[in-house]
């Protein structure tokens, strides 16, 4: 008769720790889920938002303050984890908040593939290797007319780029990100041709506003805000900021991204943010920094980074070139 | 009490009042969002996200279309179950849906136009008027999505005015029919309205295109039977 011995159990089938102390988070999203029920019932949907955020992550050791960031008044942490655009995870703002929580972020590795001297499958911990963090605090401004301060914390993905030597072919980056059914419910359904995929110049890319964040507050990022890795471009709409990318390709021709494929007249490859250039569904020329209850502030040229990006595009016509 | 008094005194009143509820609760966290708080009863009202004006643009649009339903599914339900006293509640129901439609209207044309402007002449002055007319009739015709809401949105109109008692009796029942199924283009139009809006994922518009499609189906169906009849 076999009696099985204690250590059957495998070290991956114990609950670590961390979770073990978030059992108070799950008994909450429990008590979401009744609540969701309710709402539903009676057909509040409001009800919907009165669910816990997120978590908050690990700190993050070694952080030096940054060069390029705004002294505007920072969102706070609660606004920036629950007002979400992360399709993988639903297409609501408060999707990702819900859901991400499913994302394992660890371990991860990043395919580095296409034009370079060395392709390889990065691990996390080594492309983080021998890396300065930076406090970003940087202006975000969405596609969709609204814009945040947010206080990232990553370094130049130049310093990456270097490290993998790209050869004289690469005139593209292209990001792609995670597509797993099991851990993005809202892979299941087309919102989005999945995988996710963006694309910077080559330039844009080298640029030092340029930054792969793995950090939000001083603090490992949120699934939700893209964990572990995602790239952030300051001037850029927010769509062109790739999150929890597993794949950076170099390419000779420029990538199709994904909103571009989805609607061609409304998204283009560049997106640089600009106020003169209206999306076809709406004005650019203001926003609402949130929370706000109206358009309170003007939008500027790339975002207010002219003065460091604008040269990028010298000649370009952007309204061509959205 | 009579059926008649029932309806009257009792059950009218509490639909009113319910219907009112989420309006009272979009108003007071609108209230709450501008002093910069959060609901102090999150439990019962629930909260905005970080972007209130979405919010209450996207809440004052989605009872729009629930009333329109509800108020198309009275006809429906009052033949299914043979309950005539639905009738009753369905101008009111219909007047909810102008009353949703018309808080939307307004937080498009104030929050998302008139605030943002510049009056050069101060905000009530006769340019500011003009710059303002221009502004929501630039959008009213450069975008798709809100020329289809517009045109929704009027289309209620008439039906609105003539809701009254007398104004049934000064049309004559026929003819005051026949102008109130102008709603079945409202909420056509509703409709496209947000499947326009909406950036990729349309299965929510898609939803109340099915209600809508099925309650106008009833419609259809027996009005061709009443023809073979």
């Amino acid at each position: 008769m076999l009696i099985r011995h204690p250590a059957d159990i495998r070290s991956s089938e114990i609950t670590d720790q961390k979770t073990y102390l978030n059992r108070r988070e799950f008994v909450r999203a429990a008590t979401g889920t009744v609540a969701l029920a309710a709402a539903g019932a009676i057909g509040a949907e409001a009800l919907l938002h009165a669910q816990p955020p997120a978590p908050h992550g690990a700190k993050l050791p070694n952080v030096k303050p940054g060069d390029f960031s705004t002294t505007e008044k920072a969102n706070t942490w609660e606004q920036i984890t629950t007002y979400n655009n992360y399709y993988e995870f639903g297409t609501d703002k408060d999707s990702p908040a819900h859901y991400a929580r499913r994302l394992k972020p660890a371990p991860w590795s990043v395919a580095v593939e296409g034009e370079v001297a060395k392709p390889a499958v990065w691990h996390f911990e080594d492309i983080l290797k021998g890396q300065t963090l930076e406090d970003r605090i940087y202006r975000h401004r969405c596609v969709e007319a609204w814009s945040m301060v947010i206080p990232w914390v990553g370094f130049p993905l130049a310093d990456f780029i270097r490290k993998v030597q790209p050869t004289a072919k690469a005139k593209f980056v292209e990001f792609t990100t995670l597509a797993d059914p099991d851990q993005m419910p809202g892979i299941r359904y087309p919102s989005l041709r999945w995988p996710y995929v963006e694309g910077l110049r080559m330039d844009e890319a080298m640029h030092p506003l340029t930054i792969l964040v793995v950090g939000l507050y001083g603090e490992v990022v949120p699934n939700q805000n893209g964990a572990p890795l995602r790239v952030v471009i300051p001037w850029k709409y927010g769509f062109k900021h790739a999150k929890s990318i597993v794949k950076i390709r170099f390419v000779e021709r420029q990538p199709m991204n994904s909103w571009q494929r989805s609607q061609p007249n409304e998204y283009g490859f560049y997106a640089n943010v600009n106020p003169t250039v209206d999306h076809p569904r709406w004005s650019q020329a203001k926003e609402i920094r949130l929370p706000g209850l109206f358009r309170n502030h003007t939008t500027r040229m790339f975002n207010g980074y002219g003065d460091q990006v604008a040269k990028l595009y010298n000649g370009m016509d952007l309204r061509k070139n959205y | 009490m009579t059926e008649n008094q029932v309806t009257r005194w009792l059950l009218k009143p509490a639909v009113f009042i319910a219907a009112l509820v989420p309006a009272a609760i979009l108003i007071y966290l609108a209230w709450a969002a501008y002093n910069g708080n959060q609901s102090a009863w999150p439990a019962l009202t629930g909260n905005f996200s970080a972007n209130p004006l979405e919010d209450i643009t996207h809440g004052t649009g989605d009872w729009t279309l629930r009333f329109l339903c509800i108020a198309l599914a009275v006809t429906p339900l009052r033949r299914l179950t043979g309950w005539n006293g639905a009738i009753r509640f369905r101008r009111m129901l219909g007047l909810f849906a102008f009353f949703y439609g018309t808080l939307h209207f307004l937080t498009w044309a104030i929050l998302d136009r008139y605030i943002s402007l510049d009056f050069p002449d101060g905000a009530l002055s006769w340019s500011a008027v003009r710059t303002f007319a221009a502004s929501v009739g630039e959008d009213i015709y450069k975008r798709k999505f809100i020329t289809a809401g517009f045109a929704a949105f009027v289309a209620m109109w008439p039906l609105a005015i003539t809701s009254t008692t007398g104004m049934i009796r000064r049309l004559g029942g026929r003819r005051w029919q026949r102008l109130h199924r102008l709603i079945y283009f409202s909420a056509v139009a509703a409709v496209i309205h947000y499947t326009w809006l909406v950036k990729s994922d349309i299965r929510r518009p898609m939803t109340y295109g099915l209600i809508v499609a099925i309650l106008l189906g009833f419609r259809l169906y027996w009005a061709r039977r009443s023809i073979d009849a």
